[in-house]
């Protein structure tokens, strides 16, 4: 019986992105069933759906408005056991599918390095994991959702049916209308396993012969030293793995233990815990090549057994950046980005560097497309961080890359724009009544 | 449930929609448990209904009722008991929490507040009993709340509707406790509700799913009261001991 929630707050809750930059206000209303939605609203009054908050800078966020919190959407509709096909409410997180899949057998088809995002969240922006190369985008794994609009037009959209509504909501950045449910296709597994490989190498040439090597492996990704430079620069390891053949128990995953209690001291973070963790990290592993049987969860999901592992980086919060550059044979541009990521000592342990593929995804204003991928996060130290982000966006922008609006705080619209040129089609699908602090950034509006 | 030789096979939920009954449920409906399911919306109960049979239920029956009708109640315990069988578990869940505020200004509020928390479940209680005593076995779980064990001038009209309920269940227990029926009164404290679990809260605030734990873990040990999660046992022990003098200038 809930007693209540606000017993002694009168302001509005706050809804916060992962990265705690920026904070903006807007209402929090519940949506706890289907119908719950539409709802009655003003005109002026702005909506947005989200999940679980965890994109990183505005483009989970309103500046005023009301958000449409669509966690409570989660419950399971259908599952065929011959063929994997899950219908779900929206607000199913992907840690409750696998709660669900595993033990019958199945797993996600994509998924990104933590679990605890929701289906809704994964489809508006289209997210990717470590088989991008060989599965796509998670898009690619949604045969059909339904999708409702602020005036109450409901459209089930698949390739065949509503196409252009298909293809416009996914990586539609949550714009396009509320997504009740949706299908998504899992994969067979018979263990929770993974056989895992870990490769040490000495600078970006080194790591993509490994990824080119690896092109067939289901799973790869890269951490890499973004804090030492001279004959370090651009040291890593490169992970890759696969689901294990041999079938073996498939219990659930066990709850979380471990969490940051409290806001840490931002200063904590600083250029020298952050290089003798990475110096640490890299010569943890003796040697050049290390095998191992791991389970999926450390495997995929390293920090997920640290609830609110953001808090290290205290209450000014942290700036995430990912781009994707084009080109394979020309590392001048990932080059450059490393060097002034390097160079400001600004960053963090949590660089992480793909190859991604060339299978297309479903999404108009999808993020990924092939070439190689850089993610990492920064603190927020207001201007210097700016300063570097600003100057990374610019050299993406120089060498025909993209950014990832998941992950983004600060991009300018002029170089949104420059990224996504389908932008002006894809707001003819935006929804009236929808916006977005990340929409009303790179669009200039008002 | 690691025990699911001894857990109940076949389940009446009354307010089948509310949160804390939905994750009780899951947890449940992977041991191919039978249900019987009543709330006033046909269409939360259609949802509930899939997702139990997603998750393994053996079978969902789903009844559209509101529960302030008693007189309607014997013909709900008929269709379960047809749809069921014997039923080994009921679980009252239904219940609101009411404004206080309209509550005091206006007796009738505070009537309907005492209607759908107390006297319908008395009757559905009465109901139930009866049928679990003349079975012989049976739990019968009702979804109480802490603000039943004192009352405060910020709740006093919900937390006396829960207080009446606490004491009618004691006796209930007190009477059918020879016959090996189970009678447990659950006292959850402070429940998120799925919307509200990502937000900042206080540190006394639970999810649905670990009060649904604590119901669960109730339930397999017989217990007679459980406070979920277990801390608020505490917490209402010194809330109790507080003696009146002093508790009634207290802004609670």
């Amino acid at each position: 019986m809930k007693l209540h929630t606000s017993a002694n707050n009168h302001a509005p809750p706050q809804f916060q992105s992962w990265g705690g930059y920026p904070r903006l206000n807007a209402d929090l209303v519940a949506l706890n069933w289907a119908g719950d939605f539409p709802l009655r609203h003003s005109p002026e009054n702005s909506m947005l759906p989200v999940g679980m908050g965890r994109s990183y800078g505005d483009s989970c966020l309103l500046d005023g408005g009301t958000l449409l919190g669509a966690r409570g959407l989660d419950r399971l509709i259908h599952f065929n056991p011959e063929t994997g096909l899950l219908r779900c409410e929206a607000g199913v997180s992907l840690a409750e599918i696998l709660d669900f899949a595993v033990p019958r057998g199945w797993f996600l088809p994509v998924t990104p390095g933590t679990k605890f995002v929701t289906v809704g969240g994964a489809i508006a922006n289209d997210i990717h994991g470590k088989n991008h190369h060989v599965a796509g985008t998670f898009g690619c794994h949604v045969p059909r959702f339904e999708l409702v609009r602020s005036d109450a037009t409901r459209m089930v959209c698949s390739p065949s049916e509503n196409p252009e509504w298909f293809h416009a909501t996914i990586g539609g950045l949550g714009l396009t209308g509320l997504i009740p449910w949706a299908e998504v296709q899992l994969r067979p597994i018979v263990s929770r396993k993974m056989d895992y490989r870990a490769t040490k190498f000495r600078d970006l040439k080194e790591f993509l012969d490994l990824s080119q090597a690896s092109s067939g492996v289901e799973y790869t990704v890269a951490w890499i030293d973004c804090v030492s430079s001279g004959r370090n620069f651009t040291r890593g390891i490169f992970m890759q793995g696969h689901h294990a053949s041999q079938p073996e128990s498939l219990t659930p995953s066990p709850e979380p233990r471990l969490s940051v209690p409290v806001m840490m001291p931002a200063a904590l973070l600083n250029h020298y815990t952050v290089a003798a963790f990475n110096s640490l990290y890299y010569h943890r592993q003796l040697t050049r090549e290390k095998t191992a049987s791991l389970d999926f969860e450390p495997f995929f999901y390293p920090l997920d057994s640290i609830l609110h592992w953001n808090r290290i980086y205290g209450r000014d919060g942290l700036l995430q950046f990912q781009c994707v550059l084009p080109t394979m044979e020309d590392t001048r541009g990932i080059t450059r980005i490393l060097r002034a990521i390097t160079d400001s000592g600004l960053a963090s342990f949590l660089a992480v560097i793909k190859v991604f593929g060339n299978l297309p995804s479903p999404g108009m204003m999808s993020f990924p497309r092939p070439g190689i991928t850089l993610a990492l996060d920064f603190p927020v130290r207001r201007e210097v961080t700016f300063a570097l982000l600003d100057k990374l966006a610019a050299t993406t922008l120089d060498y025909g890359g993209s950014m990832y609006p998941a992950k983004d705080a600060r991009m300018t619209a002029a170089q949104f724009q420059a990224f996504y040129p389908q932008w002006q089609q894809f707001s003819n699908y935006i929804d009236p009544a929808f916006n977005s602090a990340f929409w009303q950034r790179v669009t200039n509006h008002e | 449930m690691n025990n699911s030789e001894s857990f109940p096979q076949s389940t009446l939920v009354l307010g089948a929609t509310s949160a804390i009954a939905m994750a009780v449920m899951r947890r449940m409906a992977p041991q191919r448990t039978r249900f019987f399911l009543v709330a006033r919306s046909h269409a939360k109960l259609e949802a509930v209904r899939q997702d139990l049979l997603t998750r393994g239920a053996a079978s969902v029956e789903i009844l559209v009722a509101d529960l302030d009708d008693t007189a309607f109640h014997p013909t709900i315990l008929d269709k379960a008991t047809r749809a069921l069988g014997n039923i080994q578990l009921a679980l009252i869940a239904h219940g609101v929490l009411g404004d206080q505020q309209q509550a005091q200004d206006d007796y009738s509020a505070a009537e309907a507040i005492l209607r759908t928390n107390f006297l319908s479940a008395v009757s559905l209680i009465t109901i139930l009993a009866n049928s679990f005593e003349a079975q012989r076995a049976g739990t019968l779980a009702v979804i109480s709340s802490v603000a039943g064990d004192r009352g405060r001038k910020s709740n006093y009209v919900y937390g006396a509707s829960k207080g009446a309920l606490n004491i009618f269940l004691d006796g209930v227990r007190n009477r059918i406790d020879r016959s090996g029926v189970q009678v447990l009164t659950i006292r959850p404290g402070f429940v998120a509700t799925p919307m509200t679990a990502h937000l900042p809260q206080g540190r006394l605030f639970a999810t649905p799913d670990v009060v649904a734990n604590g119901i669960v873990r109730a339930i397999q040990k017989r217990s007679d009261n459980v406070y979920v999660p277990g801390f608020w046992a505490f917490i209402m022990f010194v809330i109790r001991s507080i003696p009146e003098a002093i508790f009634k200038k207290m802004n609670l």
